[in-house]
């Protein structure tokens, strides 16, 4: 496979063409939510994120309960967007976190991946996305949808900190 | 030796296959490969041009054989420093048809353009005296941009605007990515103080009337700003005939290094214009109390100048008058209406001008140059402008994606971002059918039919 066809893993181009999660739906109103723009000022692409929390109550960890988003640019930051929504969708809060942290290192692999089978089954999908971790300037792309889920985690008042 | 015809009286020759060759043989980056040994094909001198190699060694030897301070010191080596950096000046003059002491080094064509706004508004300030006052602006004055302008040339302009209280107009763009010239009798008034605008649009490629915009400007009082960095790499410019107070361009899209670019002024208006960045080497006698300035250029000119740059821009400005600008606006337009056949391509739009014509007898000291350069942007239906450039790019085809600083542009056209494929005087005809090839598959690649 080229480098390219490592990039454009036909799941991401799935994605890209069906992504889960497009259109922004209304929160319920016992749970928390919070919403984030985020812009790639050096292209162009955005997005703007809702995440609908559902509180902790006794023995139970807050956990997202789902995302939804509205957005445009590569075929690369809307197939992530898409993927990362299936992926934290009825998830507590720390993994959630735990995920973020394991897609960022992918993103520094330089295409290498995880080289931990347990850590890159954990991500699913987003494995994919190892080939795009080879350019630079794609990395980005990648990262759009992640950086809005945690500010919008932030603003819904689930996270304490944006660090 | 081929000859075509640029337009009524102005028969230039584009350079023949040998020469062409001979041109790409200067430039040594442009022997390498790319991705896995592909032969690489830049189509994005728009953004920034490769370098000859005798702009390299001119600046090597510049470091070899001259450096020291310049405009200061009475050694040997100083005043061959001085020399060499007085003598760019003069090069670069020649390249632009005006006076090497009209020509005032700035950090690129962005600084150039802070540079008028902020010398407009130090003398609102009250700074330059009587001189000055011809500069001022305020509430009730008006500041003319167009749509399509580089980022460069608004977001200063904004500033002015914000710091004055004047106010920002702007001339509208066309659906064919042309000025909207319909309403300029309205947009320019006794009102307008500047009138600031882009000779080719770094996106569209599309060529300004400059003499028409320059013509109400002058009739309204109003001083005229042409960012002319996407004009000077690629046709002969003469600032002088086109009657514009003030033009920038940049030393890194015209075949020269980074981090030097220069400002033209009429003679009367740099001396009149207070100064920006003061400290060393711009003053005539300084007290504790007070400075008196050296006179332009040396008046904008503070601190310790990009020496060794702006000696390898004049050896960029010589190379290129050596070529002769008609032939590379000849060459170029070749290059042009071979780019512009991708709007054959199923999906593929071309934003701007999708013909190279003439400009004709309105457009005065232009009349018989192409009306439009090798600077093609589009969009492909179905892909987004990342995309596309990356499957290029994998293709070993260099261009740019994105919004190519120029947003509101970008807005005009219901889009946030295109591709852009831009030629200068080394690219050939061959790159530019790899690119279309190229660009050809990437529908299918995406899985578009």
């Amino acid at each position: 496979m080229s480098s390219l066809e490592q990039m454009y893993q036909q799941v991401i181009l799935d994605h890209a063409k069906h992504p889960v999660g497009r259109g922004l739906i209304d929160v319920d109103a016992d749970h928390l939510h919070g919403e984030s723009h985020q812009v790639n000022p050096t292209c162009g692409d955005e997005v703007t994120l809702r995440v609908d929390v559902v509180p902790g109550a006794e023995g139970e960890p807050a956990r997202v309960a789902g995302v939804s988003w509205e957005g445009q640019g590569c075929s690369i930051s809307q197939a992530s967007v898409s993927v990362m929504t299936e992926l934290v969708s009825d998830q507590p809060l720390d993994e959630v976190a735990r995920l973020d942290g394991l897609f960022h290192d992918l993103m520094s692999s330089r295409g290498k991946g995880l080289d931990d089978e347990d850590r890159e089954d954990d991500l699913g999908d987003a494995t994919a996305f190892t080939g795009v971790s080879k350019y630079p300037a794609r990395i980005k792309c990648a990262l759009l949808g992640w950086a809005a889920l945690k500010d919008s985690l932030v603003r819904s008042g689930a996270s304490a900190t944006n660090d | 030796m081929t000859t075509t015809e640029v337009g009524a009286g102005r028969a230039a020759r584009t350079f023949t296959p040998a020469e062409l060759a001979a041109v790409r043989a200067d430039f040594p980056l442009l022997g390498r490969t790319v991705r896995d040994g592909k032969p690489l094909v830049y189509l994005d001198s728009a953004a920034t041009s490769q370098k000859p190699q005798v702009v390299l060694d001119t600046e090597v030897d510049f470091y070899e054989q001259r450096n020291a301070a310049v405009h200061r010191g009475a050694h040997a080596l100083a005043e061959e420093a001085t020399e060499a950096f007085e003598h760019a000046r003069e090069q670069v003059a020649a390249l632009v048809g005006v006076e090497a002491d009209e020509i005032v080094w700035t950090a690129g064509a962005t600084m150039g353009i802070n540079l008028v706004a902020t010398g407009i508004q130090n003398a609102t300030l009250g700074r330059g005296g009587a001189a000055a006052e011809q500069f001022r602006i305020g509430p009730g004055d008006e500041i003319l941009v167009t749509e399509a302008e580089h980022h460069s040339n608004l977001v200063p302009w904004q500033e002015l605007a914000a710091r004055t209280g004047a106010t920002l107009r702007w001339i509208p763009v066309r659906e064919d990515g042309r000025l909207d010239l319909s309403g300029l009798d309205d947009l320019v008034t006794e009102r307008t103080r500047v009138v600031a605008f882009a000779h080719v649009s770094n996106v569209t490629g599309a060529v300004a009337p400059v003499a028409r915009i320059a013509a109400a400007a002058r009739d309204a009082g109003a001083l005229t700003v042409l960012d002319a960095c996407q004009s000077v790499p690629h046709r002969p410019v003469d600032f002088h005939a086109l009657d514009v107070d003030f033009a920038v361009f940049s030393a890194h899209k015209t075949l020269g290094p980074t981090g030097v670019g220069a400002l033209y002024g009429r003679r009367e208006l740099l001396e009149a214009l207070p100064p920006v960045t003061t400290g060393g080497s711009m003053v005539e006698v300084v007290t504790m109390e007070a400075t008196t300035f050296a006179p332009p250029p040396l008046k904008f000119e503070a601190g310790t100048q990009m020496v060794a740059q702006a000696v390898g821009f004049g050896a960029a400005a010589d190379y290129l008058r050596e070529l002769g600008m008609d032939a590379v606006a000849a060459h170029e337009a070749e290059l042009a209406e071979e780019l512009l056949k991708i709007g054959e391509i199923p999906g593929v739009r071309v934003l701007g001008p999708e013909t190279v014509g003439t400009l004709g007898e309105d457009a005065g000291p232009e009349a018989g140059l192409p009306d439009r350069v090798a600077a093609v942007s589009f969009v492909v239906d179905g892909v987004h402008a990342h995309d596309v450039g990356q499957v290029l790019d994998d293709a070993g085809i260099a261009v740019r994606v994105g919004h190519h600083c120029a947003q509101p542009l970008h807005r005009r056209f219901g889009l946030a971002a295109s591709a852009r494929a831009s030629a200068a005087v080394y690219t050939t005809l061959d790159e530019v059918t790899a690119f279309r090839e190229a660009l050809a598959g990437v529908r299918a690649f995406f899985g578009e039919e």
